[in-house]
């Protein structure tokens, strides 16, 4: 059947800002069906609150909204734009609760509007639990005991009638959010009421646990036909037990016979027809090791992040087909577009094996609880491709940049126990321990009783530390080097080994002509010819990438979505890749992120999926000869291989490696700075606590200190007498001349972050931000504003005339970001990135310019007045625009979610409107806040904090809320003659703190932090209870102080009228 | 030890070697099955046949006591990437190279599959050898250019002997061309009354076992090397014994009323064919092993309809008798392995032989 006709115009939906378990992969999925329906000449209009992705790109639809998805905005686009159909299964758990939500709220009914691809009631019996059971009991397919309970009785009593351990599941959360495995009685009382508070309908599912068993994922998809085909199967090889988001895995299956292999695949096919999807749909089931017992997990009724992985996995485009399907067409009538003359109707052949491990946040979050669980807590992952494991999951390991190159944990003295304790735990960094163990001659058997992994698994792990062994014993030998290349061994790890610099050792190899060959990605082992420009290196005989005459460039992806590099890369990375395919040179890209959008074969002329290290890119870059590599969009990750490159004699285009080292070095920057005149905050380098002191007092306090070696903010502090830089000099900075503290004067004022495009010549400044938060907020954790509000113009001009400054003086080819903070009538200058930054999308959707574009172009040498820029700030636009970032503190436990100097946020959405008050109040809701006109603010501030709290108490109470505070807070309160409801401070009598977050008592919980950190004090456990029961914290005023107008803008206040005095006489 | 694939157009793989110490020779051709290895093995079909595995991790779970699809393998010899030293599975017994040994097949692993894959589509099947030295190289690449494929497969691979599998339903006579287990086990699962006959048992002698329905089973090499199941086939046809072909038996079929054949430049093998169900318009994944297939053309002048089709290349997948109770399939049914999504067909056959029965249509004399 061909595509329908009777719809025109089809709505799409995203899936909002990136959190930990909805990422970059819906960024992808929601981009290629975008691309597919716009294909077929529909109209196609997007809504999404994040400005981060490409999909919200202008030429993506039609129509782009970056727009709240929320119930009342989506009904507001629908009122207006009058879509026929609505497609909401690529938009994840968030487009498909929206969905749910508009068509019981009616205003698809009333509007006429057809929900396209899999119906309501499909998806509501995949995700309501008790339907989805009652279906797998008529059909006959095994779930594991278990029931749906809505309170701690209903709990109770399924854990008295089958024991423990039992997995606590929330009904309708992302990444399992609020769940996990239940042992015993203490974590029954913790995680139960938590899964329960988690679920937004109160439900969850308590399971009798089947950790151990191998958990196995099936992408399938089916069409209204009822064609249905599986495109992927994907092993965890972690049982089990932990979340399938936070597992290893690989694809195909590896230790599955054909009988088990199609048991499964008959129980997923059989499951998506009886729910009748039409599209994609992931179904993850267990299979005991020792039978063919297997169980039903779940069933995801729409893309996923698993399909994500399976169309890199396989180069079959799911999320592409899925709204093709969702249009009328049929598998068997859509050309797959791998090989362009098989159909889409068939079942991938791999040819390879594909390792995918998470990236997790705990390098960022060092007191994070590591232990994974049910409960996802990866932020991104990376996939590598070999022609075996050992292969393929090496190359995953060096891809993760985590600073290991190998399975091996560095700089620990370990003893057997701490390695089998860290084992048991199954926290993130259990592969790296086994590997550990295995040196220690701990036996595969015994790691198989620690872990349930699959013997086939450990042994070639085993195998891996046996090669090593090997390696060392034969120095220089080239035979053992094709060895160990062939299974993956980086360069990196080998020149150790052989106590060699790496570079001699890939000059050796090379010489020994050992050296990879490159693969096609083609979606069927090489039965049909196929034309796919998808390749991944591997030590083989042939190779099947053939170079062009055409004149190319490489770019360098940003790899893993991690904190402080997210999503904002790959927009960059991709549009560096049209602009350079508009500039008429070939686009090479390397990266290895399955989830994005810059992964996606059908973007660049070539994708290389690839780890980004020097090695791995040299090969590519050898092979394909391009005229240079673009390292400035790529974030920090290609920056860091700048140097090694261009040592390696690679031209590294734009922005020179010295100008980007002026940039980097603090040194080098200061000296700069001074022959510019441009002042910075006064600092220096302290190698001992003594120098830290003296420091302090001469530049005066307060002072931000932080480790020199510690990049992106991590453990630095600001800090506001003598007594507290010591304590931070005892605590989180062990200062030595190894590892000196810097020691900057903090300047408490407005922060202003400026990104420009320069091309030597003319420097072009697109638009400028005012951070909400002052100075002292990690910028990514602050909410930006465009234009800036409160700047006067002499300190724009200012801003202006020292970006242009630093552009020239720093011989900036291409972006540049800075950091600048106002401060008493003085701009100083914080900090300068001579790159691609995170506001770079943001920034360019709402003033026009396409900067990434702009800057690929000048850095391939068309100046900005070619292009029709010239020196200077571009006029700002009259609507309001706010990023705001979105947090994930209810993934990770044990996180402080206050905000400092260290980034915590995973992703960011943005509000347009009118005024500041309209735009912010699009932002916050878009960021998951609820907004009641009344309500509860609970306040606990620090000492220093109660004048500034005070008015903001009286403007809360001003618009009806009711105020609450701990008593210090409450007696100045009341002095003012607020009414003020007193709660006890933690740990007293009575009601308490906590117990008014956990019976959400309170809509807003003030709390800003008290100086002098001491580990595990009160303001930690209310900020995380709010976390955990999904109450708003507020943690900085100046964030709060935006609420409160927001506040201030949607509500009347109520004034009686004053009584009749006599006035003076009035004046006719 | 070092081990070869020498090619009839002169290409030499450089391997090790493992499994038997034999050398071998045979067609070359390659399976995009990424599991079941063991039935593919031990199919029939492969006799005289070098397997080439695309998938590069072969032998991850073992050796089975269940998975096999023939007492005695006939394959020549089997190409990996990299075969499982330490396999596990809760029912493997051994290991995939200690089997190789054991039944005497040599096996090849650690060369560039998919450059041999890419060949072998390219340029079609080729004849080789997998050799234990170079030395003789060019000798030996003379002797694959001048001996023709072999032509006796069936014969290797057919039972000498009939043989009784009692049950109480249906009697079902398979003439074992090569048969899979499989379809045995599909037609046991159906409570059939199966007596398995050599490929060379004449329709009278069919005929004399009374049979309720007749399956033409699958088997090695090209259908016009098996001239006696042609005739035996048009013989059963006059006699309207309900027929399913599969395989070889479908091109026997399509042979025996006229229609043609033809080699495909390197077959369809693998577990992810999708056909067309031209009736229904539905799609199946079906498991394809053929290196032969019905050329569509040629079904002009015949009593066959065609009834399924192969999505991708339109290759003739099903037929159908205009007059007879007869029907065949290109693909197969049984899967092992592969996807089991046209298992159906078997009850297809069931119903047709009920039908027969009803209609009182057989003639047993």
């Amino acid at each position: 059947m061909p595509k329908r006709h009777d719809i025109r115009k089809i709505l799409v939906i995203g899936s909002g800002p990136i959190v930990i378990g909805q990422a970059a992969e819906f960024d992808y999925a929601g981009t290629q069906a975008c691309q597919a329906l716009k294909e077929e000449g529909y109209e196609v209009v997007l809504v999404n609150s994040n400005p981060a992705t490409i999909m919200t790109d202008p030429n993506m639809a039609d129509k782009v909204y970056i727009e709240p998805l929320t119930l009342e905005f989506v009904s507001r686009i629908i009122r207006q734009e009058r879509p026929d159909g609505l497609l909401a299964t690529l938009g994840g758990q968030t487009g498909l609760n929206l969905a749910v939500e508009l068509y019981n709220s009616g205003i698809l009914e009333e509007y006429n509007v057809e929900l396209l691809g899999t119906k309501l009631p499909s998806i509501q019996q995949a995700e309501d639990r008790d339907l989805f059971r009652e279906l797998m009991r008529e059909l006959n397919e095994p779930v594991p005991e278990s029931a749906i309970v809505h309170n701690m009785e209903e709990a109770r009593a399924f854990v008295e009638e089958n024991g423990y351990p039992v997995i606590i599941r929330p009904a309708f959360t992302l990444g399992g959010t609020g769940g996990g495995i239940v042992t015993n009685e203490e974590e029954f009382l913790e995680i139960t009421p938590a899964g329960l508070h988690a679920s937004p309908v109160g439900q969850v599912l308590i399971e009798k646990s089947i950790a151990g068993f191998k958990e196995i994922e099936y992408e399938v998809m089916r069409d209204k036909n009822d064609t249905a085909i599986v495109v992927c199967n994907m092993e965890n090889i972690d049982p089990v037990g932990i979340h399938t988001g936070d597992s290893i895995v690989v694809a195909p299956s590896q230790t599955l016979t054909d009988r088990d292999y199609q048991l499964l695949r008959n129980a997923s096919l059989k499951i998506i027809r009886a729910l009748q999807i039409e599209g994609g749909c992931n179904v993850q089931l267990a299979l005991d090791p020792e039978s063919s017992q297997y169980y039903v997990i779940e069933v995801n009724p729409r893309v996923s992040r698993s399909s994500a992985l399976a169309s890199k996995a396989t180069g079959y485009p799911i999320a592409k087909l899925a709204a093709k399907i969702a249009v009328g067409y049929t598998l068997d009538e859509i050309k797959n577009p791998v090989t362009g003359t098989t159909y889409a109707c068939f079942e991938p052949a791999l040819d390879y094996i594909v390792s995918k491990i998470p990236r997790w946040p705990f390098d960022k979050f060092e007191g994070a609880n590591r232990k994974l669980g049910t409960q996802m807590k990866a932020t991104g992952e990376v996939m590598a491709i070999g022609r075996n494991f050992e292969e393929s999951i090496l190359k995953a390991v060096r891809s993760l940049e985590i600073s290991a190159y190998h399975l091996e944990v560095k700089g620990k003295n370990l003893n057997k126990k701490e390695v089998e304790e860290k084992i048991l735990r199954a926290d993130d960094e259990r592969l790296f321990y086994i590997a550990e163990a295995f040196r220690m001659g701990v036996t595969v058997e015994e790691i198989y009783d620690w872990t349930k992994i699959d013997l086939f698994f450990l042994e070639k792990l085993h195998g891996i530390v046996l090669l090593e062994k090997r390696v060392k014993e034969r120095k220089k030998d080239s035979v053992i080097l094709k060895k160990a290349k062939e299974k993956g061994f980086s360069d990196r790890w080998i020149a150790d080994a052989w106590e060699m610099e790496e570079y001699e050792l890939y000059k050796f190899r090379l010489n020994e002509k050992i050296k990879p060959v490159f693969k096609m990605v083609d979606t069927c082992a090489a039965e049909f010819e196929s034309a796919t420009p998808y390749y991944y290196g591997t030590y083989g005989e042939e190779d099947e990438s053939v170079v062009t005459e055409k004149k190319s460039v490489v770019v360098l992806g940003s790899g893993p979505i991690r904190i402080g590099q997210g999503i904002e890369f790959d927009y960059a990375t991709v549009h560096t890749v049209w602009a350079i395919q508009e500039a008429g040179f070939e686009a090479i890209i390397i990266n290895n992120n399955p989830e994005t959008v810059s992964t996606d074969f059908s973007m660049s002329d070539k994708l290389y999926f690839e780890p980004l290290t020097v090695e791995d890119v040299m090969h590519v870059i050898e092979h394909e000869k391009p005229e240079g590599v673009i390292v400035q969009f790529g974030g920090q990750t290609a920056i860091n291989l700048s140097e090694e490159l261009e040592r390696r004699g690679i031209k590294i285009l734009g922005t020179s490696l010295e100008s980007m080292d002026l940039a980097e070095d603090r040194e080098q920057f200061e000296q700069v700075m001074k022959k510019l005149g441009i002042p910075q905050p006064a600092g220096k380098t302290a190698f001992s606590v003594t120098d830290a002191v003296a420091i302090a007092s001469t530049i005066g306090y307060p002072v931000l200190v932080r480790p020199s070696y510690v990049l992106g903010g991590r453990a630095m502090e600001i800090v506001y007498q003598e007594s507290e830089l010591l304590q931070y000099m005892e605590n989180a900075a062990k200062v030595n001349p190894d590892h000196p503290v810097l020691v900057d004067r903090y300047l408490e004022g407005k922060e202003i972050e400026v990104d420009a495009i320069s091309d030597g010549n003319d420097v072009f400044i697109p638009g400028m931000m005012e951070h909400i938060e002052r100075a002292g907020v990690h910028s990514g954790d602050s909410i930006a504003v465009y234009p800036p509000q409160t700047l006067p113009e002499t300190i724009k001009q200012k801003i202006i005339e020292r970006t242009i400054s630093i552009a020239k003086g720093l011989k900036i080819i291409g972006l540049l970001n800075i950091q600048f903070v106002w401060h008493k009538d003085e701009v100083y200058v914080l900090e300068v990135n001579p790159r691609s930054s995170r506001t770079v999308p943001f920034l360019s959707k709402i003033t026009g310019v396409p900067m990434a574009n702009v800057a690929t172009k000048v850095i391939l040498g068309e100046s900005l007045k070619s292009q029709g820029y010239e020196t200077g700030y571009q006029k700002e636009a009259d609507e309001v625009s706010v990023k705001v970032p979105v947090f994930s503190f209810a993934k990770l436990r044990r996180v402080d979610t206050y905000l400092g100097p260290e980034m915590k946020s995973t992703g960011e959405v943005m509000g347009r409107d009118k005024n500041l008050q309209k735009a912010l109040y699009k932002g916050l809701i878009a960021s998951g806040m609820k907004i009641p006109a009344y309500g509860t603010v609970l306040f606990t501030v620090a000492d220093k904090d109660k004048k500034e709290a005070l008015d903001m108490v009286k403007r809360f109470y001003e618009i009806g809320y009711t105020i609450m505070a701990t008593e210090g807070t409450a007696n100045i309160i009341e002095k003012e003659g607020i009414p003020v409801d007193v709660v006890g401070k933690i740990g007293s009598e009575g009601r308490n703190l906590l117990d008014v977050i956990r019976k959400d008592e309170a809509q807003f919980v003030v709390n800003t932090l008290t100086k002098g950190k001491i580990p595990a004090r009160d303001g930690f456990r209310i900020r995380r209870e709010c976390a955990e029961n999904g109450v708003v914290c507020l943690t900085n005023l100046d964030t709060s102080v935006a609420l409160l107008e927001v506040l201030e803008s949607i509500s009347f206040s109520a004034h009686a009228l004053s009584s009749f005095t006599k006035k003076e006489k009035v004046l006719v | 030890m070092k081990r070869y694939l020498i090619l009839e157009d002169g290409t030499i793989f450089n391997g090790l070697a493992f499994g038997s110490q034999g050398e071998s020779s045979g067609e070359v051709v390659f399976t995009t099955s990424m599991t079941g290895y063991q039935e593919v093995m031990t199919d029939p079909s492969y006799c005289d046949q070098i397997i080439c595995f695309t998938y590069p991790l072969v032998g991850n779970y073992g050796i089975n006591r269940s998975d096999y699809e023939s007492i005695h393998p006939a394959t020549s010899g089997i190409i990996v990437n990299e075969h499982a030293e330490f396999p596990n599975h809760h029912e493997g017994m051994q290991s995939l190279s200690s089997w190789l040994t054991a039944k005497d097949i040599p096996g090849l692993y650690g060369i560039d599959t998919r450059k041999l894959t890419r060949k072998i589509r390219q340029h079609g099947t080729l004849k080789g050898k997998m050799a234990n030295s170079i030395e003789n190289a060019e000798e030996i690449i003379k002797e694959l250019n001048a001996s023709p494929l072999t032509n006796d497969q069936v014969k290797k691979v057919s039972t000498k002997s009939p043989y009784h599998l009692p049950n109480s339903g249906n009697r079902v006579v398979v003439v074992d061309f090569g048969v899979k287990s499989g379809m045995l086990r599909e037609l046991s699962r159906r409570l059939c009354d199966v007596i398995v006959v050599p490929y060379n048992t004449t329709a009278a002698d069919i005929i004399r076992l009374q049979p309720d329905g007749v399956l033409l089973s699958n088997g090695p090499g090209d259908p016009k090397d098996v001239h006696s199941g042609i005739t035996m086939i048009q013989e059963l046809l006059k006699h309207n014994v309900p027929i399913l072909g599969i395989c070889l038996g479908h091109q026997l079929l399509a042979l025996a009323c006229g229609a043609d054949t033809e080699k495909l430049k390197f077959g369809h093998r693998g577990s992810n064919h999708p056909v067309k169900d031209l009736s229904t318009g539905k799609i199946a994944l079906t498991s394809q092993n053929h290196g032969y297939a019905v050329n569509e053309k040629s079904l002009m002048d015949t009593e066959l309809v065609l009834t399924h089709q192969a999505v991708n290349d339109g290759t003739v997948e099903g037929l159908k008798h205009k007059l007879k109770p007869a029907f065949s399939i290109q693909y197969h049914p049984e899967a092992s392995p592969g996807p089991q999504d046209s298992n159906p067909i078997f009850d297809e056959f069931m119903n047709m032989i009920k039908t027969t029965k009803k209609e009182g249509l057989m003639q047993y004399a």
